[in-house]
């Protein structure tokens, strides 16, 4: 039991320091590789926890996470590329264009 | 069958025979109503094609009414006195709940008169119509609308219960609306029609809910019903029915203060006038009065309250008529006046309603005799109403004359003319009555022998004052016939009170009461009549007759007359009293309903617009603020479920 309460006490610290990164920083990589953290935060959760209940339910859907996080790296860079291209800056800020 | 009151009057109860025992012609009552309409129907679906001989089949079908009434009344005097009541019962009409109506007809002593005078002048004017609407294109349309008036008043006089008769007055209303603005394309006709239409409907408010209170009171609208019960449904009662029918009556009758449209209906073509003026639509309040008797006799406020409108009402008339320079409205103030007369008669009670509808039935013969003779000078006139383009017309109108000086003699009550009669009687019996109320009409019968006068002296006698291009000429003899007609009845009139017949006639439908002790002689009372119109007929000659007439109307004339060329400002009272506050009212409302409703709508659409421009500003673009707000939601979802788990 123990054992679970600290993979999930690491998964809350760690989706909690990807969701400030994701508030707080400005560059589009770093505000990325914020999201990254907190989708791995949630798979650990999921492993931990199907570790706990014995079965793979819980592994399966980190496998799915992982695909989803390897699909949204895919166009999240290529989104990042294009704007970085187009504006000279990675700043998310910058792109701020779409508004009322 | 009667009631008796503790005066000693007595009060008829409606209790008819139904045709089909009556027999004879009686079974083919709803023809005389049939006939009209089916004329009107004809003309009006035919349309053209019917152009050729419209006015035939119009005049073709009053006619045949006539001939019907005419067995009716011979079948009615053959029968017993206390059972000349003949109802016909034609089919279920209105059948609600508790409330059974039926389409009943009913022909007694009474409205055997009005079917006599209605079909018998109204042929008479449908006859002349021919030769005055000879010109005219739409001659068949016009003879259709006649048809449908006099259907309509037969419907008011046949009905056996108010909601027939409302049916009956509701068609006089809309027959005398298309008739007055015949000739629409003159926005005069059309203005006075509509006024016409809108004041009757003011009247039409006190006769529906008369017919209301009829109906929650007796539940029933039956003549029948109600003249059994009537002294049974308590005077407070009877008195709020009796002035609501009195309000209906004035609109109807135009009686002060609903008097205001009858002078403009003179934009209609001159038979119309005296159609309205002699058969139709105006006797309908003198009508509903005497039908009425059972509700007044029980509401004497009421009966004193139709008095004192008939007296203003015939000294109003005979005012306005005094100070016309127009032929027809000189004629429509007459009118007025002598209507006031059989109102007051029939606001006398029992003791005057048979003189009322005698004065009402010489008065038709009369007065329809004075319209269609104005009608035929008009017609040698090119259409000119004004008196003062008239004068020494009678050499070149001979016929014309003579048949319009019976009228006058019998309006102005000439000894043994048909006019002395019915109103020595009704001033006799005012006199007596109530002697306040008959030194007026007596007042009112000297004004009428001056304006009559006046009329007769600038129309026939004097000098030419015509205009150029105006060649004088006698009408053709389809519109002297009916002139020399009526011009016989005006004179002859007075043989229906020979030996008092027509009070005798009357007696099952309006009662009677022991008669009075007279102070004088009736021959005094003539006396006094006959010489106070004889002081107004030398008022006019000394004043018209013997002056030169001026062809402009002069302008430095009194108050009074300057106030009798407008109506008695007839027009501004009502302007002021009810047409400004009506339309301050209507302003307010619009104002209302665009402040309040509209502010209701339109402020909730500007809330929302607001919200959504400040919940706009949320959109700032920054992808972090999104992700924040995000964040937030999630936290607040959790805490929600942790609270409501909790």
């Amino acid at each position: 039991m123990n054992d679970v309460n600290a993979y999930i006490g690491l998964s809350a610290v760690l989706f909690t320091i990807g969701a400030i990164g994701v508030l707080t920083r400005r560059n589009a990589i770093v505000v990325f590789m914020c999201v990254e953290l907190m989708l791995n935060a949630c798979n650990l959760a999921l492993v931990a926890f199907a570790h706990q209940h014995g079965n793979l339910d819980g592994q399966v859907a980190a496998f799915f996470v992982m695909v989803v996080a390897a699909a949204e790296v895919v166009v999240g860079l290529a989104i990042i590329m294009t704007i970085f291209r187009t504006r000279r800056s990675a700043s998310v800020d910058d792109a701020s264009l779409l508004k009322y | 069958m009667f009631l008796y009151t503790e005066g000693g009057h007595s009060i008829p109860v409606v209790d008819p025979v139904s045709a089909a025992d009556a027999g004879g012609v009686f079974p083919l009552l709803w023809l005389v109503i049939a006939l009209p309409l089916l004329g009107a129907t004809i003309l009006l679906l035919g349309g053209r094609r019917t152009d050729a001989w419209g006015h035939l089949l119009g005049t073709a079908t009053a006619v045949g009414s006539f001939v019907l009434s005419t067995l009716l009344l011979i079948a009615m005097m053959g029968r017993e006195e206390g059972d000349r009541s003949v109802t016909q019962h034609l089919w279920d009409w209105v059948s609600v709940g508790g409330y059974e109506i039926g389409m009943d007809l009913l022909v007694d002593p009474l409205s055997i008169l009005f079917l006599m005078l209605i079909t018998g002048v109204g042929s008479l004017i449908h006859v002349y119509s021919i030769g005055y609407m000879e010109h005219d294109p739409r001659r068949r349309r016009f003879f259709a609308y006649l048809n449908l008036f006099v259907a309509a008043m037969l419907m008011l006089v046949l009905a056996e219960n108010y909601l027939g008769v409302f049916l009956g007055w509701e068609g006089v209303g809309l027959a005398s609306y298309l008739l007055i603005g015949f000739w629409q394309h003159k926005p005069s006709a059309a203005a006075a029609a509509k006024k016409a239409f809108v004041i009757n409907r003011v009247g039409d408010i006190g006769m529906s809910l008369a017919i209301a209170m009829f109906f929650v009171t007796f539940g029933s609208a039956s003549f029948t019903v109600i003249s059994a019960n009537a002294s049974g449904a308590g005077e407070g009662t009877m008195t709020a029915i009796g002035f609501l029918l009195l309000l209906g009556a004035a609109g109807k009758s135009a009686q002060v203060p609903l008097q205001a449209w009858l002078l403009d209906a003179m934009e209609g073509p001159t038979p119309v006038s005296a159609l309205i003026h002699a058969a139709t639509m105006v006797t309908a309040g003198v009508y509903l009065v005497v039908r009425s008797n059972f509700v007044f006799e029980a509401a004497p406020a009421a009966q004193t309250a139709v008095v004192v409108v008939a007296t203003v009402t015939l000294l109003w008339g005979a005012v306005i008529g005094c100070a016309k320079d127009d032929i027809k409205k000189a004629l429509a103030g007459s009118t007025m006046s002598q209507i006031g007369y059989m109102m007051l008669a029939a606001g006398l009670g029992v003791y005057g309603y048979a003189y009322a509808i005698f004065h009402l039935i010489t008065h038709g013969f009369f007065k329809a005799n004075m319209f269609l003779g104005a009608g035929s000078v008009m017609h040698g006139m090119n259409d000119d109403v004004d008196m003062r383009h008239y004068g020494a017309l009678r050499k070149l109108m001979p016929v014309t004359f003579l048949t319009f000086a019976m009228g006058y003699l019998a309006i102005i009550g000439f000894p043994l003319f048909s006019g002395f009669w019915s109103k020595d009687k009704i001033i006799e019996t005012a006199l007596v009555e109530s002697p306040v109320f008959g030194i007026c009409a007596l007042i009112g019968a000297g004004v009428t022998g001056f304006y009559m006068t006046r009329v007769m002296l600038m129309t026939f006698f004097g000098e030419k004052r015509w205009q150029d291009g105006v060649h004088p000429h006698e009408s053709p003899s389809v519109m002297t016939f009916p002139l020399i007609v009526l011009a016989a009845l005006s004179v002859l009139g007075g043989v229906l009170y020979l030996g008092g017949w027509i009070k005798d006639w009357l007696v099952p439908v309006v009662g009677k009461a022991p008669e009075h002790e007279l102070p004088f002689p009736a021959i005094v009372f003539s006396l006094i009549t006959v010489a106070v119109v004889a002081v107004g007929v030398a008022v006019a000659w000394l004043t018209v007759g013997k002056r030169p007439i001026p062809s402009t109307a002069p302008t430095d004339v009194s108050f009074v007359t300057r106030a009798a060329r407008n109506d008695l400002y007839g027009d501004a009272i009502n302007d002021t009293l009810v047409v400004e506050p009506g339309k301050a009212l209507t302003r307010g409302l619009v104002s209302a309903d665009r402040s309040l409703v509209d502010g209701l709508f339109t402020g909730g659409a500007s809330l929302v617009q607001g919200l959504g421009q400040g919940l706009r500003r949320a959109q700032n673009g920054f992808v972090r603020s999104y992700a924040l707000s995000i964040l937030a939601g999630v936290v607040i979802v959790l805490a929600a479920l942790l609270v409501v788990n909790l």
